[in-house]
C-alpha cells in the first residue's frame, strides 16, 4: 500500500488503494444497472418470441448473418485491444497503449459503419418497427410470413439501437482516454479511468455477444 | 460540548457558487432536502384540491373532470417520484450516512452532486409537463391509455426516466461508501441500522431502477413511433407494461419504506436508552425485504394475470410479512423496560409503529386473492397505501428530520410546537384515512370524480367529509411545522453536539458538523447501541 499523495488522489479517501478499490467497485455496480436495463428488453424478446415462434424464425432471415458475424468478430477484437491498452499502461508503455486505444476506437467505428449498412437495408425493405413496418416486395428483400412481423423489428431496433448508443458512448470515453494518455495522465501507479472504461467496453461487447445469436442465429 | 460550532459546513464558504458546486455530502443532502420539501408541498397542494372536490357527491365543485384526473395523477407522480423515493435516502442519507461511518464524504462526491442536478433537471421536465397541461393516466401510466391520451405523458415519463438516474447514482454511491469507506473499527455488524437499511435500499435502487428506465423508454417509443410492443391491436401486450412497471415500482415501495424503518431503529434505541433488541435480525430483515421485494410485483396485478400466477404472488406476498414483523417485534422488545422519553422524534417513532402496523395488517386483506377481488381499485387500497407510505415513510422521515435537525443546524426547534404538530398529524392522518378504509370496504371506487347516484351516496359523503376535514388538519400541522422549523434555524436554543444522548458517531462531532465531518479522527470505542455500557451526556436539558 503506497501512501504518497499525488495529484489524482482525492482527500476523502484514506489512501490511493482505497480510492482505486472504490472506483472499481462503483463501476461494477454501474455495470449491474446496465445489465438490468438490457434485461428488460431481453425479457420482452423472450415473451414475443414465445408468442410468435414461427414469425421470429422467418423474420430473422431478414437479418444479414455475414454482417452481424463480422461485427461480432470486430467487437471481440476491440475488447482484446482494449485489454491490451490497459496492459501496456500497467507496463508503462504509453505509446503502445495509445495505439491500442486508437485501434479500439477504429473497431468501434467499423462496427457502427457495418451497422449503418444493415439499418440502411432494413429501411430500404421497409422492415421497420411497429406502425412503420411496410415491407417492399423485391428480390433483395426477404418476405416474412407469420403474425406481427413488425414486433420483431420493434425489438430488433430497440435492442440494437440501445446497444449502438452504448457503442457511441464507449467511443466518446475511449477518445477521452486517448487525450488523457497523450497528456501523460496515466502511469502504472494510476490508470483507474482506463480500467473502468475497459470494463464498460467489455460489457458493451458482451451484450452484443448475446444479441447476435438471439437475433441472427435462430431457427 | 454544549456550544455552537462557529466554523461549520454551513458557513465555511458562503457564496452561492460554493453551494451550487459543492462536493460536500451534507450540503448536497441539504439541497436535496429543500427540493424535496418543495415537491412535498406541491404534491400536498394537489391532494388538498382533490379532497376538496370530493366534499360533495356531485362533480365540478372546483375541478372539472379532466382537471381532477390530472390532479390525482400529479399528486401521485410528484409524491412518488419527486418526493418519497429521494426523501430519506437522498436527503437524510446524504446528510448522515458518511458521518455514521466515520468518513469524510461519500465515495464519489462529484457523482453525488451530479445526482442532485439530474434530479433537478428531471423535476423541471416534470414541472414542464404540468405547465403544458399535466398527465391524466394515474401515476402508473398504464397502457394502452397512456399511449393514446393526448396529455403530456411523454414529458412526465421522460422526467421519471431522468430522475431514475439520480436514484441509481445515489444507490451506487451508498453501496460503495458502505463497502469501502467505513472507518477502521466499524465492521459490518457494528454499522448503525440506518446504514443497513440504506444499504438494502441502495441495492434495490441499482437493481430495479434500470427496469423502469427501459420501461419508460419503451413507452416513449410506443407513443412516438408506435412500435406496438404494448398495443394489443398490433400484437403487443399491455399487461407486459404492467409487469415491467411493477417490477420496478413494487421494489420501489421498499426503496421508500426501508430507510424509514432504519430511522425508526435509531429513534427507538436512542429514546429508550437501550441496546436495540435483535440487531442482527433487524439488519438481516432489511436484506430479506430487499430480496422479497423483487418477487412480489405480481400482487399489483391479481386481476390481470393467470390464477396460478396470482396464487404464487399471493404466497410470496405473505412471506414479506415475516421480515416486517421481525422488525416490529424487535422494536417493541427494545422498548420493553427501556428508559423511554417522549420527545418529538420519539413521538414520531411511536406514531410510526401504530400507523405502520395498521398499514401492514390491511395489506393482509389485499394479499388474499378472493378479498382483493372485492377491494381492488377501491378506497381501501388508497388508504392502505397511505398508511404504509405516509403513516410509514413520511412519519419516519419527519422523525428523522426532528432527530437530526439539531445536528444539521446546531439549534433546537421548539419542543412544545413540535409535539403539537406531531399530535395533530396523528389525528389528522387517521381522520383522513380511516374513513377511506371504511368506504373502500363498502365499495367506493378510487379515482372517481363524483359519487352521485350510487347506492350509498349519503354514507360515502359522510366519510368523504371526514376525510377532507382530516386533510385540512394535516395541512395545518405541516404549516405549524414549517414555521417552527424555519424559526429555529436562527433563533433556536443551541443544541450542542449530542442533544439526545445518542451513541452513533454523528453525535460525537460538534453541531453543526465541521466541513470534514470530524475535527479529529473519530475513535470507535463502543458499538452504536451500547447503552448498557456507555452513558453519553445529553447536551440539552
Amino acid at each position: 500500500m503506497s501512501n504518497e499523495k499525488t495529484s489524482y488522489f482525492q482527500h476523502h479517501f484514506a489512501d490511493p488503494e482505497q480510492q482505486y478499490e472504490a472506483s472499481k467497485f462503483g463501476m461494477w455496480a454501474f455495470l449491474v444497472t446496465e445489465v438490468l436495463t438490457f434485461a428488460g428488453l431481453f425479457c420482452a424478446y423472450a415473451i414475443f418470441r414465445a408468442w410468435n415462434p414461427e414469425m421470429f424464425i422467418n423474420a430473422h432471415k431478414a437479418l444479414d448473418v455475414v454482417m452481424g458475424g463480422t461485427n461480432t468478430v470486430v467487437l471481440i477484437t476491440s475488447s482484446l485491444t482494449m485489454a491490451l491498452a490497459i496492459r501496456y499502461i500497467q507496463m508503462n508503455n504509453n505509446k503502445a497503449a495509445i495505439i491500442n486505444l486508437l485501434l479500439t476506437l477504429m473497431f468501434a467505428g467499423t462496427f457502427l459503419v457495418i451497422k449503418y449498412f444493415e439499418y440502411e437495408h432494413k429501411f430500404h425493405c421497409g422492415h421497420l418497427p411497429g406502425a412503420f413496418y411496410n415491407p417492399l416486395i423485391s428480390p433483395d428483400c426477404v418476405s416474412i410470413e407469420g403474425n406481427n412481423p413488425h414486433v420483431f423489428f420493434s425489438i430488433y431496433f430497440m435492442m440494437t439501437g440501445l446497444h449502438g448508443i452504448h457503442v457511441i458512448a464507449g467511443m466518446a470515453l475511449i477518445s477521452w482516454l486517448i487525450i488523457r494518455t497523450t497528456k501523460g495522465h496515466f502511469s502504472p501507479a494510476y490508470y483507474t479511468p482506463v480500467e473502468l472504461v475497459g470494463l464498460f467496453w467489455h460489457l458493451v461487447d458482451l451484450i452484443w455477444i448475446f444479441l447476435f445469436p438471439l437475433l441472427y442465429l435462430i431457427g | 460540548m454544549r456550544e455552537y460550532l462557529e466554523k461549520n459546513y454551513l458557513n465555511q464558504e458562503t457564496t452561492i457558487k460554493s453551494w451550487l458546486l459543492t462536493m460536500d455530502h451534507k450540503r448536497i443532502g441539504l439541497m436535496y432536502l429543500f427540493a424535496i420539501m418543495f415537491f412535498f408541498a406541491v404534491g400536498g397542494f394537489f391532494a388538498l384540491l382533490i379532497r376538496l372536490e370530493l366534499l360533495t357527491p356531485i362533480g365540478g365543485d372546483i375541478l372539472d373532470a379532466n382537471t381532477y384526473n390530472v390532479f390525482y395523477t400529479l399528486h401521485g407522480a410528484i409524491m412518488v417520484f419527486m418526493f418519497i423515493i429521494p426523501s430519506v435516502p437522498a436527503a437524510m442519507g446524504n446528510l448522515i450516512l458518511p458521518v455514521m461511518l466515520g468518513t469524510k464524504d461519500v465515495a464519489f462526491p462529484k457523482l453525488n452532486l451530479a445526482s442532485w442536478y439530474i434530479y433537478i433537471i428531471g423535476s423541471c421536465i416534470g414541472i414542464y409537463s404540468i405547465v403544458i397541461g399535466g398527465v391524466d393516466t394515474g401515476w402508473t401510466f398504464y397502457t394502452p391509455y397512456s399511449s393514446s391520451t393526448d396529455t403530456a405523458v411523454m414529458s412526465m415519463t421522460f422526467a421519471v426516466f431522468v430522475i431514475g438516474f439520480s436514484s441509481i447514482f445515489t444507490g451506487i454511491n451508498f453501496i460503495v461508501t458502505i463497502h469501502k469507506m467505513r472507518a477502521p473499527g466499524i465492521t459490518w455488524f457494528k454499522m448503525p441500522l440506518f446504514v443497513w437499511s440504506l444499504y438494502a435500499t441502495a441495492l434495490i435502487q441499482i437493481l430495479a431502477t434500470p427496469v423502469i428506465a427501459v420501461t419508460m423508454l419503451l413507452l416513449i417509443m410506443e407513443r412516438s413511433f408506435q412500435i406496438g410492443i404494448f398495443d394489443p391491436a398490433m400484437g403487443g401486450d399491455p399487461v407486459l407494461f404492467q409487469h415491467f412497471f411493477w417490477f420496478y415500482s413494487h421494489p420501489a415501495v421498499y426503496i421508500m419504506i426501508l430507510p424509514g424503518m432504519g430511522i425508526i431503529s435509531e429513534l427507538i434505541s436512542t429514546f429508550s436508552k437501550k441496546r436495540i433488541f435483535g440487531y442482527a435480525y433487524i439488519a438481516a430483515s432489511s436484506m430479506a425485504i430487499a430480496l422479497f421485494g423483487f418477487l412480489v410485483w405480481g400482487h399489483h396485478m391479481f386481476t390481470s394475470e393467470s390464477e396460478f400466477a396470482a396464487l404464487v404472488f399471493s404466497v410470496l406476498t405473505y412471506l414479506t410479512a415475516i421480515p416486517s414483523g421481525v422488525k416490529i417485534f424487535n422494536w417493541l422488545a427494545t422498548l420493553y423496560k427501556g428508559k423511554i422519553s417522549f420527545e418529538a422524534p420519539m413521538l414520531y417513532a411511536i406514531i410510526f409503529l401504530l400507523l405502520f402496523a395498521i398499514g401492514g395488517l390491511t395489506g393482509i386483506f389485499l394479499g388474499a386473492l378472493s378479498v382483493d377481488i372485492m377491494l381492488h381499485d377501491t378506497y381501501f387500497v388508497v388508504a392502505h397505501f397511505h398508511y404504509v407510505m405516509m403513516g410509514g415513510t413520511v412519519i419516519a422521515f419527519l422523525g428523522g428530520i426532528h432527530y437530526w435537525w439539531p445536528k444539521i443546524w446546531g439549534r433546537m426547534y421548539s419542543e412544545k410546537w413540535a409535539r403539537v404538530s406531531a399530535v395533530l398529524i396523528f389525528f389528522g392522518f387517521n381522520l383522513t384515512f380511516i374513513p377511506q378504509f371504511i368506504m373502500g370496504s363498502q365499495g367506493m371506487p378510487r379515482r372517481y370524480w363524483q359519487y352521485d347516484n350510487m347506492l350509498d351516496t349519503d354514507l360515502f359523503q359522510f366519510y368523504h367529509t371526514l376525510s377532507t376535514i382530516g386533510s385540512w388538519v394535516l395541512a395545518l400541522a405541516f404549516i405549524i411545522m414549517l414555521i417552527y422549523l424555519v424559526h429555529s434555524i436562527k433563533n433556536g436554543k443551541v443544541a450542542g453536539s449530542n442533544p439526545w444522548g445518542g451513541l452513533t458517531l454523528e453525535w460525537q462531532t460538534p453541531s453543526p458538523m465541521p466541513a470534514h465531518n470530524f475535527l479529529e479522527e473519530p475513535k470507535i470505542t463502543h458499538g452504536p447501541y451500547a447503552y448498557d455500557k456507555v452513558e453519553a451526556e445529553r447536551t440539552i436539558d
